[in-house]
């Protein structure tokens, strides 16, 4: 078996198509894994992750802790309501402290972009970006596109839309890194105020029309409207963003086609996307879910397997 | 590297005939018994005693599945290279039955050491055997023996004894390797 190409991963910008498809051969087995009765493999047993979540987050670190626990891995928790920074301790110090209790690989979740690459410039442990601000969030990303995977068996060549606030998701980025690399076609739409100006660049097209869209894609991947970071207006109201980028049964139903409904999480039922949509059977939020545990576990294991060498 | 013929594709069917038949004896017409090939190279072993059981000894509707010990091995991160994990496919149940492991070679006894923890995660065996095509004795890192052998074959450690299968290798032989 090939390795990953990296220590950490920081993003998905700085892994490459084999990375990404090692990480899917590896969490195949851990998905076989997980659906056993006894749920568990002990390979990471001598290992320590602390899960440093500076920012909220309820989804993402439950899915790692589980998959920290699946393999066996001791696990310590940290989130900054109840922490020192609090008291004015920098980054590096808290995390220097944590390490100093001797962890092998940090899973981190920050509100500043880059703060997992500013760390492992710093630290020695295994790091692994839980999202970071509106930059990169690649676990969903390997999540999102490992599902499309085991929808149509492959990810390249598929057309697949992002759909919403694409200026503040570090899901929207990650996932088009992760697809543009896997080969398929990528398309956002969304309000023009809440698409960034040069996403073209990133080999992405732009569609203002949600029906035109959704006419267009296999794949519609409903993101979030990200209102705690946003500090001025994007949209008038929210009742005008549901109408013209919510997806509702009526939009869906109109389509010649079956598409597949995605969601990162956490629903805003009746926002981006109505409850009847969330959860008819074109909907794969909830494998979405399960993946994430798979994935987890794959990222986990394939970057653990390297921490000795590096030792050395 | 030179290699030498440990068993020739008649003496392995004559072997092969021989541990079915020690199968039966034990386990009757395998009604509380299922086959458990240890991935990856144990499987064509157990797929051909499944196979001879079947058209040689009418023995019918015998369960065989495949186990990945990759999770489970003690080695991970001491190794140089990354070991690839293969599938485990196990889909009948095990609890309460007698399970029998078939792996080509035994040699430090740690795959199967292995093994014997990743079979827990399906539930608990009656009883467990192993069943081995070779087994390398003087070599165990473990007080692990097999209950039904081919050929037992004293080889120094670097030494390596390869077991070919017909449907995988293109012949039935088993060779012993000097590096």
């Amino acid at each position: 078996m090939s390795e990953l190409s990296v220590k950490h991963l920081l993003g998905i910008k700085y892994i490459n198509k084999d990375d990404i498809n090692l990480i899917f051969e590896t969490a195949d087995h851990f998905k076989e894994v997980i659906n056993r009765s006894i749920k568990k493999v002990p390979s990471l047993r001598d290992i320590t992750i602390a899960n440093l979540f500076f920012e909220n987050s309820t989804r993402t670190r439950l899915s790692f802790e589980l998959a920290e626990k699946r393999l066996s891995a001791d696990v310590v928790n940290f989130s900054a309501s109840s922490s020192s920074l609090k008291k004015g301790e920098t980054l590096i110090d808290t995390v220097n402290n944590i390490l100093s209790m001797k962890v092998d690989m940090v899973v981190m979740r920050h509100s500043n972009p880059g703060a997992g690459i500013f760390l492992s410039k710093h630290i020695n442990a295994s790091i692994i970006n839980a999202g970071d601000g509106a930059h990169e969030h690649p676990t969903q990303a390997l999540l999102d596109s490992y599902s499309i995977r085991e929808q149509f068996g492959e990810v390249a060549g598929k057309n697949i839309l992002i759909v919403g606030d694409i200026l503040h998701s570090r899901v929207a980025l990650s996932n088009i890194f992760a697809l543009k690399k896997l080969g398929a076609n990528v398309k956002v739409c969304g309000p023009k105020t809440l698409i960034p100006k040069h996403i073209t660049s990133l080999g992405v097209t732009v569609e203002l029309n949600l029906k035109k869209a959704l006419e267009w894609c296999d794949v519609a991947n409903m993101l979030r409207v990200q209102n705690e970071r946003m500090d001025i207006s994007y949209f008038p109201t929210t009742r005008e963003y549901t109408q013209q980028f919510g997806l509702n049964k009526k939009i869906l139903d109109s389509l010649d086609k079956e598409i597949i409904i995605m969601h990162p999480g956490p629903i805003n039922r009746g926002v981006e996307i109505t409850s009847d949509v969330a959860d008819c059977k074109q909907a794969i939020i909830l494998n979405q879910v399960e993946n994430g545990v798979a994935i987890r576990m794959a990222v986990l294991y394939l970057l653990a397997s390297k921490l000795q060498k590096n030792e050395n | 590297m030179s290699q030498k013929v440990l068993l020739n594709a008649t003496e392995v069917n004559i072997a092969l005939h021989r541990l079915a038949c020690q199968l039966i004896e034990n386990h009757d017409t395998f009604s509380e018994t299922v086959l458990i090939g240890i991935q990856p190279r144990g499987i064509f072993l157990a797929e051909r005693i499944k196979l001879l059981l079947e058209t040689s000894y009418k023995v019918k509707n015998i369960e065989l599945g495949y186990l990945d010990i990759t999770f489970y091995r003690d080695d991970f991160r001491r190794n140089d290279k990354p070991i690839e994990p293969s599938t485990t496919n196990i889909d009948f149940i095990i609890e309460n039955k007698k399970v029998v492991f078939v792996d080509d070679v035994l040699y430090t006894g740690r795959s199967i050491r292995a093994a014997l923890t990743a079979i827990q995660s399906f539930g608990r065996p009656l009883e467990i055997e192993l069943l081995t095509f070779i087994d390398r004795r003087f070599s165990r890192h473990l007080p692990i023996q097999p209950d039904y052998r081919g050929r037992q074959v004293d080889a120094i450690n670097n030494e390596k004894v390869k077991v070919c299968w017909k449907e995988n290798d293109g012949l039935d032989a088993v060779y012993l390797i000097n590096n």
